[in-house]
């Protein structure tokens, strides 16, 4: 009897083979701790209040600085008809045509003044639009532009390349503004500052002129776009940093919009003598030289004057967003609270 | 590694010459290699590819691609497309491959055993692989049979042999097979090799019971029949050794034949998702249409008049042709709402899901040395949704051991386990079980714990004596003494071998018998009975008798039997003590014992005589053999003493009562079908609690005709109605027959009820016309009980649920019998640890254990369930509130198909951002422990009734989605339009833009998976916050310089990160949208958690106020069940054996030598024995005619 205990205890001593029975670990048993979340009642009414108030303020705050942007906006595009006419037919491309548009400034605007224009219905967000450029161009490099999305305003005819090339570049807002300040019947052009107005990376990174002894021989070999009037190395005779490619409104322009109606940065108001404290009130005008045409495509264009907050200039849609989500977070708050006390089910599972 | 032939063109007829390999080699049989894998190293890449792209999902996300290539339509780049699918395309390719490692290396496994194969007159050792049709091999005791071979001679006199057919049909019990005359006689290799006999036989077919074929040897024929077969898989019991010669070889071979292809599962979400894909595809395909008008329609107003600025590209010379073309270019844009990475992270979380099950501790079994084993990886959620367990009985709930376990004798009740003071003692407080040391010839592995029985065998009780001589005497066991006092008893059914065995270790030990002779040790006396007579047992007599002559001369017939039949047929004078017998009868059964009843009978010498020689008449009539001899038996058996009775438990696998006992209370229905007798299943299933005294009725359906089943069904659903229609639910009866809802009416009924119906009905009740009406009726039971069902019947049962019942079918089985229902239904479960590995192969997770099962179901099941549930809702949510997006922004950009994001955000988004906090939502996610979810079955429910994840979740999910992507586009749209940033530069420009939005939504989706995160572990944490800060860093690292330097024209986003996300806007933006699209999600969420809290929502909410609350679950009484007495005499051998026995064929030669055997006319027991098998066999019917005939030719 002892013996054949011990014969039947001996395989288990003997125990040579690795055992196949799983390890005892937290992860493989599934017994890894952890926090477990429940919706209880204490923490959503606590972060419904709380969601409410914070957007309630935070509404508040927004609407308040953006009633403090002052900002005018004129459409010049009926009020410059005959341009608009004059550059219906393509054929008049290199007809200059200047008009003027005035305004009157009933208050003063303080701070920094910025003016833009303005686009209608114009759609830089499509997507045949959108890739027709070739970034390694606009970097300088010497590319097959061929070879990019630039089709049709690659290159002309005679194999010349388009520089900048692609629908973006060659449809480039070209009307010049210049806003005036009428004082005492002397007119006084304000001072506009065309430089800075763009991102440090698109200026320093995005866009570089091709590298040679001087802008015209790098763009040697190449022609402006077919829409414009001048070469892309004489964007800005002036200053040498702000031509080419890395030309303000060039990159401004080739940063393009998300939607069909958009504004563009054109020039800031540069807060010397008169215009050390932003613009006076008084009467002003714009003098357009209208290139750009519109009509065809029913677009309208804006030259609009503002300032800025901290949140942006005059935008009244997030202030009063915030406002009406926090009233119902707060709401659905109480809701909740009520429903809670008037209609839950007691939890009387286990009582049954 | 090809080293397995191909297949052939399909055979007419099987022509074998033994010995003969050139003369075989002509017809080009399959080897007896076995080849389950599906590619070698040259084929796998091809091939897998083929696969793979056989897949819709693949071949659409490659059509995609080409979209992609054509310049005119593509506006995405075609990496977007491309590194997903590569990704999905490489993982599928890895796990096939390792899959398809493991096969190989269990084919080769299987083609590496050894066999002894008789080649040029020398028995040679030869790998399985290697042995061809022809070759003569020699098998030994306890070996697997290689090859379905033809027996041809063994150590056993006349041919005979005996195989254990588990592996093949689930039966355990032993089986004899014959060699054919003229070849028993060739018992050497000498003799052996000049055999050249020429097998002409049926071609390949997967017929276990059937096998028609002639042998031609030396110019006469002989027919072969299934009698003479010995089919791979079975295993060679009680004979030393045996030559066989092989007909069919490896695939070939009846058991692969029957193990056929195995199907491809797919789980019903599996299926759910691929209708939601094609929807989401219409759904895609709607919006093209959508936005291809717009783009016809802008072109037309807008586009033309824009020309100037944007000619139209060449070639387009229409609105129309441009819309057509805007068409494609949004199916491209917007796939991602069906996103490829999908399907993988579907099998990456399932495959998370089957490791851990294989993981799991608690499903390994120590004894066995065995972890579970989820075999297929893509099934798990569905665990969590079965309605329907089909179990096989014996090895499945049952250990088929059998245990002597109680006796009564002379109204005195023996076996309770007493505790030192004589009180009833608990399970798990046994003492020590009796010490038999007296007895040198006791079995060491029985073990007794009343040592009251023991004491009155050593006082002499003549009473208790009597009883164990007659379960000494009355068996047709045969014993086997290799060395002096080492007995082996070969019983054909383990509860006679149980009883012979208590007999033996209480000191009557069977020692030998001749056919004439029983020799029986008496506390260690040798004692020679004559054996006078076997009264065999069967179906209808539900006894045996045998009548021995004592050595004083007396004559005495001893008998046992069920009690329904044998309390009788006794004698008047023991009225009381039958009545206590029958109090201890039913106490046994309460427990769910196995019950015998003793008695014995002395005969007159004269009378004994008379009755003898009209028994020896009546067995060599020619006509109404059986009848006259029943007559006789019936006449003998009568008016005799009662002894006792006893009670044999048919032990159950660990844990069976209260792993069914759960998944009943988790709504989950439970069908037994088994190959066993009626009366052998009904009584497990009262021992396993399925079946209980409470239930309102039991119905048994035995019908041998049509009508006769169609009549039982009928009354049992009549029964039903009528139950319930008493109790008040007041429906008519009559309307509700004809109306085709019957199905939902009976499933309403009231009461418990159950059904057992066994193989003959069964093949009516599955007849096409009658399956309805079967189904109804066992569907409106709580429990079924199949018997007597062959292998085929069973899959036919789970296929007939499959058909009818839109629920999720579990078949759970140990036996190569059950491997056809294993892979019909839609879970197979395999129980492993045993020697049989065929239902392990063909099964989907294999454990060790039943009990498991519950733990596989309720655990893993259901939180597989749940995981995959939320998975799919926040994957469709992610997708459509990243996707609609464009659709929106369509009408703001002309319908150009311009993408609102950055291409690569497009690419990552799926792969990177947010891939990884789902995983691991999908993978770790509990929403309450293991422990409440045994403790709440009803938590299983949810998965059961689809609650979680189907159409109606699906549109809540997309809706979810789209609300978010329209707030996701038109807040940052309100707030761009016109606004600047606070230096005065344009803020709406399109790449702050796409930053804006693309960084709102990777906040939105991120703070809403950690809403639908219920359980964050570690690895949550990490990767939900890991995925934010990625997407920060990749934000910052492609907008970065030096990419730009690098690639100017793919990386034009540079500068844009650190210039908008500077802005206070941008950011309030981002968290305005947070807010508007995650608090209603809140808000409905708490609503619904507050006013109609699911089951797990108070568990989860009981866990956290820790409520110390007694839980209401079962309670497991382990009181025994007074009440219905069952019959149960529960043998499991054929009738006939007593036949063999007295006829002496089966015993050696030397034993036979001893005995004063003389020839009786016992002609044809072998055509007794296969007729009565036709008559009483369920299927088998098959009178393949006398196979030891031999014909001249």
């Amino acid at each position: 009897k002892k013996m054949e205990n011990k014969t039947s205890f001996l395989p288990q001593e003997g125990e040579v083979r690795p055992s196949r029975c799983p390890d005892n670990s937290a992860f493989k048993q599934q017994k890894l701790p952890a926090w477990k979340p429940q919706l209880t009642i204490a923490t959503v009414l606590s972060s419904f209040f709380f969601t409410g108030t914070f957007c309630l303020s935070v509404g508040v705050c927004l609407i308040l600085s953006a009633n403090s942007v002052r900002e005018i906006q004129i459409d010049y595009s009926d009020k410059c008809s005959d341009c608009s006419k004059l550059r219906e037919n393509s054929s008049n491309w290199n007809k200059e045509c200047h008009c003027s548009v005035n305004f009157t400034l009933k208050e003063d605007i303080l701070g920094d003044v910025f003016m833009y224009y303005g686009l209608q219905n114009f759609y830089q967000n499509h997507r045949r639009y959108m890739i027709s450029r070739s970034d390694a161009q606009l970097l300088g490099r010497n590319v097959n532009i061929q070879k990019s999305y630039c089709t049709p305003f690659t290159t002309y005819r005679n194999g010349t390349p388009m520089a900048p090339c692609g629908a973006i570049a060659n449809s480039m807002f070209n009307d010049s503004i210049d806003l005036f300040y009428n004082l005492n019947s002397s007119v006084i052009q304000v001072p506009l500052l065309k430089t800075g107005n763009s991102w440090w990376t698109d200026k320093n990174v995005k866009f570089r002129n091709p590298k040679s002894y001087n802008l015209s021989s790098a763009f040697a070999g190449t022609a402006r776009p077919p829409y414009w009037q001048k070469p892309v190395y004489l964007l800005d005779e002036e200053d040498e940093r702000n031509n080419g490619y890395v030309n303000d409104d060039f990159i401004i322009w080739m940063r393009v919009s998300a939607f069909a109606t958009f504004r563009n940065l054109y020039r800031r108001v540069r807060r010397i003598r008169q215009f050390a404290d932003g613009l006076p009130a008084g009467n002003y005008s714009f003098h357009i030289s209208y290139n750009f045409p519109v009509t065809k495509f029913k677009g309208r264009k804006h030259v609009i004057l503002s300032t800025v907050v901290w949140s942006g200039g005059s935008n009244p849609f997030l202030g009063i967003a915030y406002v009406v989500s926090g009233t119902a977070a707060t709401l659905t708050g109480f809701v909740i609270t009520a429903v809670h006390l008037k209609l839950r089910k007691k939890k009387t599972y286990f009582q049954k | 590694m090809e080293r397995c032939a191909a297949r052939r063109a399909p055979e007419e007829e099987r022509r074998v010459r033994a010995n003969a390999r050139e003369y075989n080699e002509k017809f080009q049989y399959a080897s007896n290699c076995i080849k389950t894998s599906k590619y070698n190293i040259v084929t796998f890449l091809p091939v897998n590819l083929f696969e793979q792209f056989q897949e819709v999902a693949n071949t659409y996300f490659l059509f995609l691609l080409i979209l992609q290539l054509i310049p005119q339509i593509s506006s995405l780049s075609w990496f977007t497309t491309i590194v997903p699918l590569v990704l999905v395309l490489t993982i599928t390719a890895v796990k096939d491959a390792t899959d398809d490692y493991f096969r190989h290396k269990s084919d080769n496994q299987v083609n590496n055993r050894q066999s002894q194969v008789l080649i040029g007159g020398v028995l040679r050792q030869e790998q399985w692989m290697n042995v061809r049709v022809g070759d003569i091999i020699k098998l030994e005791n306890n070996q697997f049979v290689a090859a379905d071979l033809l027996l041809l001679s063994s150590s056993e006199p006349h041919g005979l042999c005996y195989i254990e057919t588990a592996e093949l049909d689930g039966e355990t019990n032993m089986k004899v097979r014959q060699a054919i005359p003229v070849t028993s006689e060739l018992s050497d290799t000498s003799k052996l090799a000049r055999f050249d006999g020429e097998v002409i036989c049926e071609p390949p077919n997967n017929k276990l019971d059937k096998f028609g074929g002639t042998l031609y040897w030396k110019e006469n024929k002989y027919p072969l029949s299934n009698q003479n077969m010995l089919l791979r898989g079975c295993v060679l019991r009680n004979t030393e050794w045996c030559f066989g010669l092989v007909i069919f070889a490896g695939p070939d071979t009846k058991l692969m034949q029957n193990s056929g292809r195995t199907k491809f599962k797919r789980t019903s979400i599996d299926r759910l998702m691929n209708t939601l894909v094609l929807w989401i595809f219409g759904f895609l395909v709607c919006m093209g249409v959508i936005l291809a008008i717009g783009n016809a329609i802008w072109e037309h107003e807008v586009g033309v008049c824009f020309q100037i600025y944007l000619p139209w590209d060449e070639g387009v010379h229409s609105a129309f042709f441009s819309g057509f073309l805007s068409f494609w270019s949004y199916i491209i844009i917007l796939n991602t709402v069906v996103p490829i990475s999908l399907y993988v992270s579907v099998e990456v979380i399932r495959l998370g899901h089957s490791y851990f099950i294989n993981w799991d501790k608690k499903m390994y079994c120590a004894k066995r040395r065995t972890p579970a084993e989820a075999r297929t990886t893509t099934l798990n959620e569905e665990l969590g949704q079965v309605e329907y367990i089909f179990s096989d009985k014996t090895g499945t709930l049952t250990q088929n051991i059998m245990v002597f376990s109680k006796c009564s004798v002379n109204g005195h009740s023996y076996g309770d386990v007493q505790d030192v003071l004589g009180h009833k003692a608990e399970l798990g407080e046994r003492p020590e079980p009796v010490d038999f040391s007296f007895n040198p010839l006791a079995d060491p592995r029985f073990q007794f714990w009343d040592p009251s029985l023991l004491e009155a065998v050593k006082l002499g009780d003549p009473h208790v004596h009597e009883f164990f001589r007659l379960l000494s005497l009355c068996h047709t066991v045969m014993s086997e003494e290799k060395s002096e006092g080492e007995l082996y008893y070969k019983a054909q059914s383990p509860d006679e071998g149980a009883l012979v065995t208590a007999a033996r270790n209480f000191g009557f030990v069977f020692r030998s018998r001749t056919p004439k002779t029983i020799t029986v040790h008496e506390l260690g006396r040798a004692i020679t009975y004559q054996l006078l007579a076997i009264l065999d047992f069967n179906n209808i007599r539900k006894r045996m008798s045998v009548i021995v002559r004592s050595p004083e001369g007396k004559i005495r017939l001893y008998c046992k039997g069920a009690d329904t039949i044998l309390l009788e047929r006794l004698h008047p004078v023991n009225q009381d003590l039958t009545n206590v017998t029958t109090d201890h009868l039913n106490e046994y059964a309460g427990e769910g014992l196995r019950t015998l009843v003793l008695a014995y009978k002395d005969l007159e010498e004269g009378y004994y005589e008379d009755w003898s020689e009209r028994l020896h008449r009546a067995s060599s009539a020619a006509e109404a053999r059986e009848d006259r001899l029943a007559r006789l038996y019936d006449e003998v058996e009568h008016d005799m003493m009662l002894l006792g009775a006893t009670a044999i438990e048919d032990k159950l696998q660990q844990g069976v009562p209260e792993t069914i006992a759960i998944l009943t209370l988790a709504n989950i229905k439970i069908w037994v079908l088994t190959g066993d007798k009626q009366e052998t299943a009904v009584n497990i299933g009262y021992s396993c609690k399925m079946l209980t005294d409470d239930m309102t009725e039991v119905f048994v359906v035995t019908g041998h005709t049509v009508l006769e089943v169609r009549e039982e069904l009928r009354k049992a659903r009549e029964k039903m109605m009528d139950a319930s229609r008493s109790m008040g639910n007041g429906f008519s009866y009559q309307e509700k027959l004809s109306s085709s809802k019957l199905t939902s009416v009976l499933e309403a009924i009231a009461g418990e009820y159950a059904l057992v119906i066994n193989g003959h009905s069964l093949a009516h009740a599955l007849e096409a016309d009658m399956e309805v009406e079967f189904l109804e009726t066992a569907c409106a039971c709580k429990a079924v009980i199949c018997c007597r069902v062959t292998p085929l019947q069973k899959a036919q049962v789970v296929e007939l649920v499959k058909k009818y019942k839109k629920a999720v079918t579990l078949a759970i089985g140990d036996g190569a019998n059950d491997v056809s229902m294993i892979k019909t239904a839609h879970i197979g479960v395999g129980i492993s640890g045993q020697e049989g590995i065929q239902a392990v192969l063909a099964s989907d997770y294999s454990f060790s254990q039943f009990k498991f099962l519950q733990r596989l179901l309720l655990v893993h099941g259901r939180w597989s369930y749940l995981r995959m549930c939320k998975f799919l809702c926040y994957f469709f949510y992610k997708n459509f509130a990243f996707t609609m997006v464009h659709f929106w922004f369509g009408f703001f950009c002309g319908f150009s198909a311009q993408t609102v994001y950055d291409q690569y955000f497009i690419t990552l988004y799926n792969i990177v951002y947010t891939s990884l906090p789902v995983l691991a939502m999908g993978v770790f996610d509990q929403d309450v422990p293991e422990q409440r979810s045994m403790e709440y079955p009803k938590l299983y429910e949810p998965g059961q009734l689809n609650l979680l994840f189907n159409k109606r979740e699906f549109f809540i999910c997309i809706a979810q989605g789209i609300y978010t992507s329209v707030l996701m586009f038109f807040i940052p749209y309100g707030v761009f339009a016109d606004a600047t940033r606070d230096d005065g530069a344009q803020l709406a420009d399109y790449q702050s833009f796409a930053v804006t939005v693309a960084t709102s939504l990777v906040i939105v989706v991120s703070v809403q998976i950690g809403l639908d995160t219920g359980f964050w572990t570690a690895i949550n944490h990490f990767f939900i916050w890991g995925s934010l800060a990625a997407y920060f860093a990749i934000l910052f690292a492609m907008h970065s310089d030096s990419l730009f330097q690098m690639f100017p024209n793919q990386f034009r986003f540079v500068g844009n990160a650190q210039n908008t996300l500077a802005q206070p806007t941008v950011w309030l933006t981002i968290a305005l949208t947070t807010v508007v699209c995650i608090m209603p999600v809140v808000a409905f969420r708490f609503l619904k958690l507050d006013l109609k809290p699911e089951l797990s929502d108070t568990v989860r909410y009981t866990q956290l106020v820790r409520k110390k609350q007694k839980t209401q679950h079962r309670c497991m009484r382990r009181v025994g069940r007074v009440g219905s007495r069952r019959s149960g005499y529960a043998f499991s051998h054929q009738e006939g054996f007593g036949e063999l026995i007295m006829s002496g064929k089966n015993m050696r030669l030397s034993s036979l030598a001893l005995s004063t055997f003389t020839a009786r006319p016992s002609a044809g027991w072998i055509e007794t024995l296969r007729k009565k098998k036709g008559s009483d066999g369920s299927t088998a019917g098959s009178p393949s005619g006398a196979a030891d005939k031999t014909l001249k030719v």
